[in-house]
């Protein structure tokens, strides 16, 4: 299960925010944030999608780039909304 | 005591961790008004040295033009020097409404309201328009005044990858439940020069029944042949529904802003608009000048094809001294590093050769693409931009990057 969702999240990252032309890497560890691959201002995409998907509502504190820095700390707090 | 010692020692502590990220602003003192040649005290205490000016936003040459400064003078004893209040109390004089009408005109739209400056044009506009049953959909590189005024707005946040119309388009797919849709972006994006694809944006729009907001502050007074901005380059004048622009770049480069566009849009800045209902005025002095500006570049397009031959010389130029620079025809024009050392060291040594040019590098600019921007200008002579590219030769071969591609950079000196 767990799987599935780092898979759904990395394509997500890959459609969402790197060129088709990409060699960039993305695994559930690669730093998103901090990287630059998904800037603060890109990352509320990203919590739309995972509000919708997983029906859920992700408040604004939580939401901190920190949480946001890579796929294994997405599912981190997704856990704290969502039984994954 | 207020100030407490664990604030005091947070603030510090903050300040001490920009400094060690190498994001430290340092401000050198400009000498002389604003031109292609100027006289600088850096770093601070260090002895004046004049140097020619490659970073400014001067992109007409006109900060300080004889006439607008003139125009200025003469403003200040007509009009005064401040209005001591905001716009709808009384601090709207007969020369606030000149502009606007003049403005209007020039941009080709049906009105225009005036802000101190386009930061809050950008903060005001979006607020005013569109609530949380409206999306906004902006170009993921949109200037940092947009993402401001997007974060003061109710509506949802979407953004597409930058002049990307096929991922624009799956966002309109997306939103179509939406009351209304805005696509926003720059006219000209302030970092790479290039420019927003303004005809398909609008064809998008129209496709899918969306607005269209810009912000030109890049291209307003030079972009298009007669210079109205990127609406005209891209033939799309009367098509774009809202236009934010300054007057601190090319315009004068003084201060102030415009929401330009729609009347009903404009109107309803004017009555809504927080930034605009509780800012100070614009100075009259600035207003009597900018009328000028307004004048001079509606009555002659030299300066434009000035700036126009500059930049494609330097462009030309460049290329063929071996430095690698992004392709376009906008007056921004980023010589490509890749890292941000490099990127410093250079700026450095070009400022020993006369040059005042500055390093962007990550967060500014996305890792790995730390470059040099340059600024052509009006006010530029040929025999400054052949200094110029003696210079970035010069410096060039010290570093040996002439003629070398991205990797080869990328292999000497990192990312």
């Amino acid at each position: 299960m767990s799987e599935d969702i780092k898979k759904l999240i990395i394509d997500y990252v890959k459609k969402e925010y790197l060129d088709e032309d990409s060699d960039q890497v993305v695994t559930e560890e690669t730093k998103l944030i901090s990287s630059g691959i998904v800037d603060s201002f890109s990352m509320v995409s990203l919590k739309m999608f995972l509000e919708k998907k997983f029906q859920i509502k992700i408040p604004d504190e939580k939401a901190t780039p920190e949480a946001f820095d890579s796929v294994n700390s997405i599912i981190t707090l997704l856990k704290e909304f969502t039984p994954l | 005591m207020a100030y407490a010692e664990k604030a005091q020692r947070h603030y510090s502590s903050e300040l001490t961790n920009i400094r060690g990220a190498g994001l430290f602003k340092e401000e050198r003192f400009i000498k002389t008004p604003q031109k292609a040649n100027i006289r600088v005290e850096y770093p601070a205490g260090a002895p004046n040295q004049d140097v020619l000016n490659f970073c400014a936003n001067n992109y007409l040459g006109l900060s300080s033009h004889p006439d607008v400064v003139a125009a200025a003078h003469k403003g200040l004893d007509t009009h005064g020097y401040g209005m001591s209040s905001v716009r709808f109390i009384c601090g709207t004089q007969d020369i606030h409404r000149e502009l606007e009408k003049k403005l209007s005109e020039f941009l080709e739209t049906e009105d225009t309201v005036l802000f101190p400056s386009c930061m809050e044009a950008n903060a005001g506009l979006f607020e005013v328009t569109l609530d949380k049953d409206d999306a906004m959909i902006a170009d993921r590189l949109v200037h940092a005044s947009i993402v401001d005024g997007m974060r003061l707005c109710k509506a949802q946040l979407y953004n597409y990858k930058h002049l990307n119309m096929e991922h624009l388009e799956e966002k309109l797919q997306e939103t179509q439940s939406c009351r209304f849709r805005m696509i926003i972006t720059d006219g000209v994006f302030s970092m790479d020069g290039d420019i927003a694809p303004l005809e398909k944006i609008c064809d998008l729009a129209e496709k899918y029944d969306a607005l269209v907001m810009v912000d030109d502050s890049h291209s307003t007074g030079f972009l298009g042949k007669r210079g109205k901005g990127t609406h005209e380059h891209c033939g799309v004048l009367g098509r774009i529904d809202a236009i934010t622009t300054t007057l601190g770049k090319a315009l004068g480069g003084a201060a102030g802003g415009c929401v330009s566009g729609r009347k009903e849009i404009v109107e309803l800045c004017r009555q809504r608009a927080r930034p605009y209902l509780f800012s100070n005025t614009v100075p009259p002095v600035v207003i009597a000048a900018s009328i000028r500006v307004i004048d001079l570049i509606s009555s002659s397009t030299d300066r434009r094809n000035k700036l126009e031959e500059n930049t494609k010389y330097f462009r030309e130029k460049m290329t063929q001294a071996g430095l690698d620079i992004r392709p376009g025809v906008h007056p921004i024009v980023p010589v490509m590093l890749y890292n941000a050392k490099l990127a410093q060291d250079v700026a450095k040594d070009l400022y020993q050769e006369g040059i005042y040019a500055v390093g962007f590098f990550f967060p500014v600019v996305p890792q790995g693409q730390a470059r040099i921007r340059i600024q052509i200008s009006a006010d530029h002579e040929r025999e400054h931009l052949d200094k110029a590219i003696a210079a970035f030769a010069k410096v060039g071969a010290k570093y040996n990057i002439l003629g070398k591609k991205k990797d080869e950079v990328i292999a000497m000196y990192g990312m």
